[in-house]
């Protein structure tokens, strides 16, 4: 009985400290953007590899998921002979919420696991250490350029799956369903409002970008520097960050839409 | 940095790429003009029953969209909806004793405001007020008085 008692303290007391540890890492990090903006070469080397190489991934899938809401909806609405609100469907979906998460699902899966197999992979060969023995701080030197990369990257991959997946559904509503093509952009305007959800949605996908570059770049920096303790944090950035994202869209969505 | 050019390039692209999108959903998706919309006066009415009438329905003259919904009140003492109307500043010549009247658009769509122009000299400016309105028709309302009149007959 005081065994389990003991476990579970032990337990709350790690996670605790670990979140406090996350805290004091993200201080110190944002302690280093300033002087980042003189020397902005670095994040754009790393929004290359967040941003860029993220690319294709988050296009194909915004483009298909785009098609598919369009078929699917179209199946619900001839029904109703409302076929013309298609537009309006598939963008406010993608907008407000599918741009946003399953984007940043894709991040933290494509871009959130290579960061933080990166930077455990410098702390397990000691790479790290070697800056500090330089007197240059690793955490300015090597994670602040990625996690402004991250946060700077994610709004643009979401619109681009956003506005990827309009093109889609426009392409099998209007080509492949034979729905009107004025009716399906004159709706798709009238009711989708550029404060309430387009602004909404891009505040949306920086948070889960900050979130997920947070996770990242915490879990590679406080990995147990050995090739398992490296593997354990890239699984855990993927879950820990989807997981984030789901939750947070919960609370977001709440707020701006409730 | 072997690459460092092309990967510059790589990224400019790849901003370009996601200013564009971003563009494309605030021209293409979604109504620039919502911004622009705020500039517009107030005018005031009230209704017997607004029905199903919403913040932020549109305001229609002849079918046009000339303003929106601001806001929706309760009249304490004569147990009427307050309506504040916003109409957008261009429309700055409509009579004062213009009509408003709470439409359905078609048979089970939104509710909306249509305004219908009235003859006089003075036009509508910040504050004023629709005489002549009418309220929201309640489908229930309707049903109930066909059946009422059906059975008087019989």
């Amino acid at each position: 009985m005081l065994d389990q008692l003991q476990k579970l303290g032990a337990t709350a007391l790690g996670v605790a400290e670990r979140l406090g540890r996350g805290h004091l890492f993200l201080w110190h990090v944002l302690g280093g953007f300033p002087a980042l903006l003189p020397r902005f070469g670095l994040v754009i080397t790393q929004l290359f590899s967040v941003g860029v190489l993220s690319l294709l991934i988050i296009a194909v899938s915004g483009l298909f998921v785009g098609m598919v809401l369009a078929l699917q909806g179209y199946n619900t609405l001839v029904d109703f002979g409302a076929t013309e609100s298609l537009g309006t469907m598939v963008a406010l979906a993608l907008v407000r919420e599918l741009g946003p998460v399953v984007g940043g699902l894709l991040f933290a899966g494509r871009a959130g696991s290579a960061l933080t197999a990166e930077i455990g992979l410098m702390k397990a060969t000691e790479q790290l250490s070697a800056m500090e023995m330089m007197a240059v701080d690793p955490l300015h030197r090597v994670v602040a350029p990625r996690f402004m990369a991250g946060i700077l990257a994610m709004p643009l991959l979401a619109a681009i799956f956003s506005a990827l997946g309009v093109i889609g559904g426009y392409f099998v509503a209007v080509g492949l369903l034979g729905v009107d093509d004025g009716a399906f952009w004159s709706q798709m305007q009238a009711k989708v409002d550029l404060h309430e959800d387009i602004l909404n949605g891009v505040i949306k996908s920086i948070v889960f970008g900050f979130v997920v570059t947070w996770i990242a770049v915490f879990e590679g920096y406080d990995t147990v520097p050995t090739s398992e303790g490296v593997s354990r944090a890239t699984t855990n950035t993927v879950v820990h960050g989807s997981l984030a994202i789901l939750g947070l869209d919960f609370i977001l969505t709440a707020l701006m839409f409730g | 940095m072997m690459h460092s050019r092309s990967v510059q390039i790589w990224v400019g692209l790849f901003v370009v790429a996601g200013m564009a999108a971003l563009l494309m959903l605030s021209m293409k998706v979604s109504n620039i003009s919502a911004f622009t919309e705020s500039e517009g006066f107030e005018v005031t009415a009230y209704f017997e029953n607004i029905g199903g009438l919403k913040v932020r329905s549109p305001v229609t003259m002849a079918g046009v969209v000339v303003g929106r919904v601001a806001s929706i009140g309760f009249d304490r003492e004569s147990y009427e909806a307050v309506v504040t109307l916003n109409i957008q500043s261009e429309y700055d010549n409509i009579p004062e004793d213009s009509s408003a009247s709470i439409f359905t658009a078609g048979l089970l769509g939104e509710q909306y405001i249509g305004l219908e122009a009235g003859g006089t000299e003075d036009v509508l400016k910040e504050g004023s007020e629709l005489e002549l309105t009418q309220s929201a028709i309640v489908l229930e309302q309707i049903i109930g008085q066909f059946l009422v009149s059906q059975a008087d007959k019989e």
